[in-house]
């Protein structure tokens, strides 16, 4: 038997903790159907954010969605906090099985 | 003992708890590898915030809650004059912009918890008493300069994030975990608590020191934060510690309340609040830099009143025993 797999949208956003909450929220409001968050650490424009305590922490959020909706929040993210906060969105294509599930 | 180094001992006695935020913060700036996990201060910060409350809540169970109103009334209304006198400081005097005046004077009206512990242990350090119903003026001290700093920043703009404020506020856990703590406190009693004494205050101190380990290297990784505050924010982080506890100093002995007590409120309105207030300010007031806020009131004005502010808020406390 061979694996069925499909071409889902990997939406991939790493963001200051304190906006998590608001985030998800945002991304099931505009059609994601799950996702999945884990702690990050890193270096970039807003210096270093390790983590150390709840000001400095990031979170690195991945949404398995379709295109369009990956656009969407991709989109609302742009908008709506990119000015005020530390955050990177990118997306990526990948190949994923139980593709209803996205 | 020279009798010159004896004298000052005694003016400024000193709290041992107080080393390991220094050592923290050396090795902070040492660069060493030495990393608190951050389950470990999630942990110590929900045990300190629950100890304090219980204790709290113990000592309230003593009180006419009645006695409380007027004072508690006159403590929020002068503790809510502070950010309202920051605000035009900060935009005019040190030309800041709007949103960035409204976040630090929001950081400056709001309180510290970990600052009022530090001052309660160095009271009981001296074998000094004060009334145990400061940890409701701690309560009622963190949330009213946040409305208050969301309002200047978006005065006339009219989405004001409010609603938010208010939920991350009580919502957030220093205020489920202070009022949590002070009710169950309340309604257990001393007696009631005895069982839980061992934990929540037997090893408050010790936990307290690992706490202030932690503070010490945080408080290093924001000193980079400072070359961005320019001069007139470093001198404001030291100044407005210094006016707001006079203030207190002088409020709690119009109230009457005991020397400790009196000590106790200063260092309530000189400490600058660095957990609730930047959690709150990120969210409603977005575009204001976290870094101006934090670096003074971690970088600075934290380390001021563990180290200076404290014992000179007792001493002046002191001073003021019987004069009003």
């Amino acid at each position: 038997m061979s694996a069925s797999y499909t071409r889902r949208t990997l939406l991939t956003v790493v963001c200051e903790a304190s906006i998590e909450a608001r985030v998800v929220v945002d991304a099931k409001r505009l059609g994601a159907h799950g996702y999945t968050a884990s702690e990050a650490r890193g270096w970039g424009q807003h210096g270093e954010r390790d983590g150390h305590w709840p000001m400095s922490g990031n979170v690195r959020i991945d949404i398995l969605c379709d295109a369009v909706v990956a656009d969407a929040i991709a989109l609302h993210l742009q908008a709506t906090y990119f000015a005020s906060y530390a955050m990177v969105c990118y997306l990526s294509e990948v190949s994923v099985l139980r593709s209803e599930k996205f | 003992m020279r009798p010159i180094e004896l004298c000052l001992v005694r003016a400024m006695p000193f709290e041992p708890v107080i080393l390991f935020f220094l050592l923290g913060l050396l090795a902070g700036l040492a660069r060493s590898d030495l990393k608190i996990p951050a389950v470990l201060y999630e942990s110590l910060s929900i045990f300190l915030l629950l100890a304090i409350g219980l204790k709290g809540g113990v000592e309230l169970a003593r009180q006419s809650l009645g006695d409380l109103i007027v004072p508690a009334l006159v403590v929020v209304g002068i503790g809510a004059c502070l950010p309202l006198i920051a605000f035009p400081l900060l935009q005019r005097l040190g030309k800041l912009s709007r949103a960035d005046a409204a976040s630090v004077a929001a950081h400056y009206g709001s309180v510290s918890v970990v600052t009022f512990a530090v001052g309660a242990a160095y009271l009981s350090n001296l074998g000094q008493a004060y009334e145990g119903y400061m940890v409701v003026f701690l309560v009622l001290l963190e949330f009213p300069a946040l409305m208050i700093g969301v309002w200047l920043a978006k005065c006339g703009q009219g989405n004001s994030n409010m609603g938010k404020v208010l939920h991350e506020v009580f919502a957030g856990k220093s205020i489920v975990l202070l009022v949590g703590g002070l009710l169950i406190g309340w309604m257990a009693g001393a007696e009631g608590l005895k069982p839980l004494d061992k934990v929540f205050f037997d090893l408050f101190k010790g936990l307290l020191a690992i706490f202030l380990l932690e503070m010490g290297l945080v408080a290093a990784s924001r000193i980079g934060d400072l070359k961005r505050a320019g001069a007139f924010l470093l001198g404001f982080a030291i100044a407005m510690p210094v006016f707001a506890g006079v203030l207190g100093a002088l409020t709690g002995s119009l109230l009457g309340l005991s020397v400790g007590g009196t000590a106790l409120l200063a260092t309530l309105y000189a400490s600058a609040s660095y957990i609730a207030a930047p959690a709150a300010m990120r969210i409603a007031v977005p575009e204001a830099n976290p870094a101006l806020s934090i670096g003074a009131a971690l970088g600075i004005t934290f380390p001021f009143n563990l180290v200076i502010g404290i014992p000179t808020y007792y001493w002046l406390a002191s001073q003021l025993e019987g004069v009003i």
